[in-house]
């Protein structure tokens, strides 16, 4: 017979208030960062008319790029039908939800007008890539809604693989969409690229599941519930596995950038003197980001420690948002070529790199939408039986032999 | 009289009234089509039978002549707040130095007025939009303020506006938290006249600035346009820009 | 704070001045409770103060100006009736201390305060007549048979005479 996995949500108490709180304050910092833009305007952060997406778009993208990657747990287990996953799939689907209204509040509050966010839902225009966005995302929290409700109904658990399907779809179809804002921009070199979309998706695998990973060991462990070694080693190799496919996509992207002789100069910039940009790239998203954790992860000592995975994990979000960095900003610092062969000057930086320093306000703003996205989860955790009593590696697989 | 028949043709389609008002109207609808363009009464909307378009001559636009930089700024109330990377500017004077030959050159560089504007494609509320008659708008009441157009200008002739602003001009309403850009002087080109920078040029004897209606084969800019080879900026785009450039 | 009978009161004249009940007089001058309204510079007409009857300035002078707006921004319709800009050239005075939207004696504001009403027109429109250097931006439909200078000296005595006389 098979055995039925046991859900309960965590308790209360004063551990789980001082977390919520301690969040909390993050989650009250970033709302404060928002109110201090909006009430001097945008000069007060790094944002110029040249830099015109700064930090805060860093995080509210990657956030929303790693939501739908988040929901990869949940998708391995009913779609694909692997069973050891399926006690994870409910926690996967509430951490992509919360991570998608992290990333969509950061970048609601950085608007210029964020009060006339009933503008932005009224008033469509379906040419936009931005406008199918907004319904890819609001379509995503529904489905996977949806999707959670199936599996935690008994009644309903018949159509969980169903839901899971069309989740998948979804997800996938949103991260094109968060890909495609870039690829639109065929003005800008950076971004001109038919490879941007399929590269964000293959990211949002890895961000998505490193973000998994830390939540499902800090959950755990400040639950006092037991979380076995075979699950947390097959979320790891997963890890690497994407994170390896990560470093392909990036790999080819810049191969055939270079095959394309008016990208030369932003390949150049990206790749060998873009100064920041350049340090970011080799070292913060190639060396710390990927080639790092790959070793932490598939090291027989470091493999095999929850610590070295929780840090492997890390170091892919950290990675990730230096990734997001370089794409967004570095690709908006390169300046717009507008005449070939000449040398442009202008008293509006044309022709120049365009300088930017983030703000506090700004990264104040993204770690915001990071705590909401906890904060998210902690509540969800408390009020719904999210996560599984233990996870201990007979309760994951029956047949495993201890 | 006809001017106050407008109006009371105006009122009557407001309250509802019928078409037949229109026989009113001492010009008839489409009889001039050229003519409407030329003195459009105020009541009536602009059609796509004008696209308005400019050209400029880099051969006569001087090295350090700012004119029609300061006419713009001074006709929309353009001030700077000292910050230059967040001072909006809808027309900037760009220098361009051949990096094979020395060649230097100077030009004004402003919003496009392209047929296909990618600001207009990629704007999620339509805030941005073209106007029937070509010219490239925000509707500042509608738009968030997301900042995808700048994004999606290839020419970088749209501005932020950073901070709060006070006694704007009525003709030219900003504020805080949205996007704007040249609008060709909409709120002239709707009373008959030409744009201030293009007047600002042409006042210092210049005359590097055309403006006019490129649909109207008989207009001083379409004539110059089939007489000389000109070019758009980023022509690889397709984008079919409304301001064309001679000289480079 | 209010005691309930001063609520109740105040909801009942905000009621029958909704409904257009109560004369212009009693609205403009009354007692402390009623917002003072500033006076109009000029007239439409003989007959008539604002550009509709008053009672339906009350109550839908955001229709009209909502629909002007929206006609101006895309079709490039310039009339003058319902046009802001005038709305602000006739009801606040031009002297240089006349009083900005934050004031509660800005006409705009004067009523909005008291009926909480919120709007953003004056982040971005000027809240005071600005004398344009665009005489013609203001001329609209009488540019072809009147000279800028008598234009910008009458617009609206201008507009109304026209109007009246074929009603
Ligand atoms: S130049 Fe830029 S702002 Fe102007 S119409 Fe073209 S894309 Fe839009
Ligand atoms: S900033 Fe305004 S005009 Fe530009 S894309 Fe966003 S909503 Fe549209």
């Amino acid at each position: 017979m098979k055995q039925q996995i046991q859900f309960r949500e965590i308790d209360g108490g004063m551990r789980f208030y001082s977390l919520l709180g301690f969040i909390g304050l993050f989650v009250l910092a970033g709302l404060g960062a928002a109110y201090f833009m909006e009430h001097n305007g945008h000069h007060v952060t790094g944002m110029t008319n040249q830099i015109i997406w700064g930090t805060p778009h860093v995080f509210a993208v990657f956030l929303i790029v790693a939501a739908s990657g988040a929901l990869n747990v949940a998708s391995i287990s009913s779609v694909f039908g692997k069973t050891p996953y399926k006690p994870l799939a409910r926690l996967s689907g509430l951490l992509a939800i919360a991570l998608l209204v992290g990333g969509l509040a950061v970048l609601v509050l950085d608007l210029g007008r964020p009060d006339r966010l009933i503008v932005a839902m009224t008033y469509y225009n379906f040419k936009s890539i931005f406008a199918w966005n907004i319904i890819l995302y609001i379509g995503f929290i529904a489905i996977v809604a949806v999707y959670i409700w199936m599996m935690m109904e008994r009644r309903m658990n018949h159509f969980t693989k169903l839901a899971g399907l069309f989740a998948f779809i979804w997800r996938l179809i949103l991260t094109t969409g968060t890909g495609s804002i870039f690829g639109f921009l065929v003005a800008r070199e950076a971004y001109d690229a038919a490879l941007m979309a399929p590269m964000f998706i293959i990211m949002s695998f890895s961000f998505g599941l490193a973000i998994f990973i830390l939540v499902l060991m800090a959950a755990c462990k400040w639950s006092d519930r037991p979380l076995g070694n075979l699950i947390v080693y097959r979320l790891k190799n997963l890890l690497g596995v994407f994170i390896a496919s990560v470093l392909y996509f990036v790999m080819v992207y810049h191969l055939t950038n270079l095959y394309i002789t008016e990208h030369h100069g932003v390949e150049r910039f990206i790749l060998l003197d873009g100064g920041v940009y350049t340090n970011l790239f080799w070292f913060v998203q190639i060396l710390l980001g990927s080639l790092v954790p790959l070793a932490l992860l598939y090291h027989p000592a470091t493999g095999k420690s929850r610590g070295w995975i929780g840090i492997a994990s890390l170091l892919v979000i950290i990675g990730g948002l230096a990734q997001m960095y370089i794409i967004i900003i570095g690709g908006q610092a390169y300046p717009l070529e507008l005449f070939p062969g000449m040398e442009v000057t202008s008293s509006f930086f044309d022709g120049g790199i365009n300088a930017y320093v983030p703000s506090l306000p700004e990264v104040v703003l993204g770690v915001g939408g990071i705590a909401i996205a906890l904060a998210a989860v902690v509540i969800g955790t408390r009020v719904l039986g999210f996560l599984p009593v233990s996870l201990a590696d007979d309760q994951v697989d029956p047949h495993h032999a201890a | 009289m006809s001017d106050s028949a407008n109006i009371d043709t105006y009122r009557r389609r407001f309250l509802g009234g019928t078409a037949t008002a229109l026989a009113g109207l001492s010009v008839a609808p489409g009889v001039f089509l050229h003519e409407v363009a030329r003195a459009r009464p105020a009541d009536e909307a602009v059609t796509s039978d004008v696209r308005w378009g400019m050209l400029i001559d880099t051969n006569k636009c001087a090295n350090g002549c700012n004119d029609c930089v300061t006419a713009c700024n001074e006709e929309h109330g353009l001030t700077g707040h000292g910050r230059p990377e967040t001072d909006a500017q809808w027309i900037r004077k760009v220098e361009l130095r051949d990096k094979q030959t020395g060649h230097t050159q100077s030009l004004p560089l402003l919003c496009q007025h392209c047929e296909h504007p990618p600001c207009v494609d990629v704007c999620p509320t339509g805030a941005s939009f073209k106007r029937a008659d070509g010219i490239v708008l925000v509707d500042k009441h509608i738009c968030i303020g997301c900042r995808y157009c700048m994004m999606a200008c290839p020419y970088k002739a749209r501005s932020f506006i950073h901070e709060d602003l006070q006694d704007q001009l009525p003709h030219a309403p900003r504020g805080k938290g949205t996007v704007e850009s040249c609008t060709f002087c909409v709120h002239r080109v709707d009373n008959d006249r030409t744009p201030a920078c293009v007047e600002a040029c042409t006042a210092e004897n210049h005359n590097a600035m055309v403006f006019g209606d490129i649909n109207d084969p008989d207009s001083d800019i379409s004539k110059q346009l089939k007489q000389h080879s000109s070019r758009q900026i980023r022509a690889d785009l397709d984008l079919n820009t409304g301001v064309r450039y001679r000289g480079i | 704070m209010l005691n309930p009978m001063q609520k109740i009161l105040h909801i009942l004249l905000a009621l029958s001045m909704a409904a257009g009940l109560l004369p212009a007089s009693a609205w403009a001058g009354g007692g402390s409770l009623l917002p003072v309204v500033p006076e109009a510079q000029d007239r439409f007409s003989e007959t008539q103060g604002c550009v509709e009857p008053t009672d339906e300035m009350r109550r839908n002078h955001m229709e009209h100006i909502l629909h002007q707006r929206d006609e101006t921004v895309y079709r490039g319709i310039r009339t003058k009736q319902y046009s802001l800009e005038q709305c602000i050239n006739c009801h606040v005075s031009d002297t240089p201390d006349a009083p900005r939207y934050s004031s509660e004696e800005h006409f705009c504001n004067s009523c909005h305060t008291y009926a909480a009403v919120r709007i953003d027109c004056f982040q971005c429109h000027a809240d005071r007549p600005v004398k344009s250097s665009n005489p013609q931006t203001l001329s609209g439909q009488m540019k072809s048979d009147m000279q800028p200078s008598a234009l910008s000296a009458m617009p609206h005595q201008a507009l109304a005479t026209e109007v009246i006389s074929h009603e």
